[in-house]
């Protein structure tokens, strides 16, 4: 194990004219996979690891047990009403696929701008996007009411002779949301072979060895055929980077193309993908500072690390903020006598604790992010993603009950009260994304382990500490050199 | 340089000889693999690979691999993908007409919200999605297939030394089916490239 600590060297600053190293306190390779391995092969995980997973599980089954009693009763044992049709369950749904953007950003957006601090995050981030979009794609599917029938949602002949209607953006949903479950569980799969290949010749059972050796396809690491896959992974980061701003985009399209004023507006897709973005990066936040605690991963997701996604989550909270502005400006500007109704009553209408909950989390509290001592502290940065966390639940909360619930006529208003089944459903969701991030930790490299090697400088072969000495001495020059680098 | 040990063959004693794969040379860094590379190809050989933890940069080149034409294939996927859903589209939603696709069945002309039947831009989100999920699909398989992978056995698992080419060792493989190939003559050659040691893989 590594000596070097993560606090004696400070990598958030940048020297001109030369890099902060990605990784501390590792000077080679095989301390790089011992490392990320040993969460996966350690005898017993941590308590903490026990304590949330037992947590998490008490919440599944009580999701179970929601999710069947909706089945068997009716979606009439949600709050719903005659103007308020969507609530908890399309909040939820829009929060999850949201919270599933940082992952895919992280893996192709900052893989096609080269930036190299992806490589210490991207696993996790993708990891919680699958499982982001798992919890997401339960609500509508529940939602449906008789899900029986959700398979007429698919183009498939059914016994009424008819087919989806595809001039309808809730069906350009179904096909946005399934293809981005489907690329990200692929470009997921991609980065983990030559890794399980790495778990599998690290194996001590004959379980392990074949479970790691099965899902690793036989991969050798070689050289033509990591060719391929670079192409192959390059590609895949082109093909789900306009994937990724299509999604939330595609789920905008089902409030912005509706008539309804709050709902109504131009402004939906970007301010979606930003939002997405915003939380997406905070979750990110929230699962990191508690794994590489209890991983022991600090050398591996370092400040650097941590203060850039902050970086990523004060710009993209700016933009939040600079939408919800408009938003408002827009619907005064416009004159449209509805539309102005809308916003005035989002501020100071039934719902207006629900709108200032998601400012002061989503605008006031990033704005902290300014400030590097901010960024770099651990249980700040911890505490402020959590409010991003509910912010962003509440802006989609608001943006849909408030809008539904004070239409045009005032005969027709109505209130939104969640029933239990409603909160029941929420807890639950989150605990199904628990046990399945807490699995994912215990049983797959958290960290992308070729890809950390990959930017260490000693990966390259022009490495000044491959040509000073040969042979034997080789590596102690090389972690002498690489721990001159960070002085 | 270290001492360079070389096993010569398994010891294992079984009924028939086994037939030798090809032999294994272990390198200790990116920038030694790179150097020898490049002289192995220099010698001629043609089944031959190369075996690192990580795409080592300047491999390809050193090797002389072939850009691979796997971008040109995804391309043609993703065109299939965006007709596709253009067609699918086409034929549920603006035509009346019975095809045979594994059972029958007939379009049906929507007429939703005065759009016309042939509303292209509001088919356009689906054809978007179905261009990347056939593009996605197509080359993550064909990469893997063009790999030859999955193939869960290689002659080199057995190889304990080579375990160490998922952590932190740099490899080359010489098949014994290449056309250069002499045992003596090519454990030479990887022993001159500065191979830290030079081990044979039977098949089994």
């Amino acid at each position: 194990m590594s000596t070097i600590h993560a606090h004696e060297i400070d990598n958030t600053g940048d020297v001109p004219g030369k890099r902060a190293p990605l990784v501390l306190g590792h000077t080679d390779f095989h301390q790089v996979t011992n490392t990320i391995c040993r969460p996966n092969e350690m005898r017993k995980p941590p308590m903490a690891w026990y304590i949330m997973f037992g947590i998490s599980m008490m919440l599944v089954m009580n999701l179970g047990f929601v999710v069947h009693y909706l089945i068997f009763t009716g979606v009439g044992v949600w709050g719903l009403n005659n103007p308020v049709m969507w609530a908890f369950d399309i909040t939820n749904f829009v929060f999850w696929v949201g919270i599933g953007h940082a992952g895919t950003l992280i893996s192709a957006i900052l893989f096609l701008f080269r930036q190299k601090w992806r490589t210490g995050i991207n696993r996790f981030a993708e990891a919680m996007t699958i499982f982001a979009v798992i919890c997401a794609g339960l609500f509508p599917g529940i939602h449906v009411g008789r899900v029986w029938l959700a398979y007429w949602l698919f183009p498939i002949p059914n016994q009424m002779d008819m087919w989806p209607q595809f001039r309808s953006p809730l069906l350009w949903d179904v096909f946005a949301v399934s293809t981005y479950f489907t690329v990200s569980l692929l470009f997921w799969y991609v980065g983990l072979v030559p890794d399980l290949a790495t778990m599998r010749d690290r194996a001590k059972g004959k379980v392990q060895q074949m479970a790691y050796g099965l899902f690793s396809l036989g991969w050798r690491g070689s050289n033509r055929h990591w060719h391929r896959y670079e192409r192959a992974y390059l590609l895949l980061a082109a093909l789900s980077t306009p994937l990724v701003l299509s999604v939330h985009s595609v789920v905008s399209f089902d409030f912005a193309t509706s008539q309804l004023p709050g709902w109504h507006t131009t402004i939906f897709p970007p301010y979606f993908v930003a939002g997405a973005i915003f939380s997406g990066f905070a979750m990110v936040v929230t699962l990191a500072v508690p794994a590489r605690e209890l991983f022991g991963l600090k050398n591996l997701i370092t400040l650097r690390h941590l203060d850039n996604m902050n970086k990523v989550i004060l710009v993209t909270g700016c933009m939040v903020g600079y939408a919800y502005g408009m938003e408002f400006f827009i619907a005064w500007y416009s004159g449209a006598l509805y539309e102005k109704f809308a916003f005035m009553n989002r501020a100071f209408g039934q719902y207006s604790w629900a709108y200032w909950i998601m400012v002061s989390c989503n605008v006031i509290t990033p704005q902290l992010f300014w400030f590097k001592k901010v960024r770099t502290s651990i249980p700040l940065m911890f505490i402020l993603s959590l409010f991003v966390n509910v912010g962003m639940w509440f802006e989609r909360f608001v943006i849909i009950v408030t809008s539904l619930a004070n239409d045009f006529l005032p005969s027709s208003w109505d209130r939104f009260v969640p029933t239990w089944v409603d909160i029941g459903t929420m807890l639950g969701a989150f605990g199904l994304f628990g046990v399945l991030f807490l699995l994912f930790c215990r049983f797959l490299p958290m960290i992308a382990i070729s890809e950390v090697k990959g930017v260490m400088p000693q990966a390259d072969p022009h490495w000044e500490g491959w040509h000073q000495s040969h042979g034997a001495g080789s590596n102690a020059a090389a972690a002498h050199s690489a721990n001159g680098e960070h002085s | 340089m270290t001492t360079l040990t070389t096993q010569t063959g398994t010891s294992t004693t079984t009924a028939a000889p086994a037939r030798l794969y090809g032999l294994v040379a272990e390198f200790e860094n990116p920038a030694q693999i790179v150097a020898a590379a490049e002289k192995i190809r220099d010698k001629g050989y043609r089944y031959w690979d190369c075996h690192t933890p990580f795409p080592v940069h300047g491999l390809d080149k050193a090797m002389g691999v072939q850009r691979t034409i796997l971008p040109v294939l995804v391309f043609v996927a993703g065109a299939a993908g965006c007709t596709t859903g253009l067609g699918l589209q086409l034929f549920t939603n603006s035509f009346n007409f019975t095809i045979w696709a594994l059972v029958w069945v007939t379009g049906y002309p929507f007429l939703i919200s005065g759009k016309p039947a042939l509303s292209i831009p509001a088919f356009v989100p689906v054809m978007f999605e179905l261009t990347i999920l056939f593009s996605a699909l197509s080359c993550v398989g064909l990469m893997f297939l063009m790999n030859g992978l999955p193939k869960l056995h290689n002659p080199l698992f057995t190889c304990d030394r080579f375990r160490r080419a998922s952590d932190d060792r740099f490899f080359i493989s010489i098949e014994a089916r290449d056309p250069r190939f002499y045992r003596s003559k090519t454990e030479a050659d990887l022993k001159s490239c500065g191979a830290a040691a030079v081990e044979a893989v039977v098949e089994d």
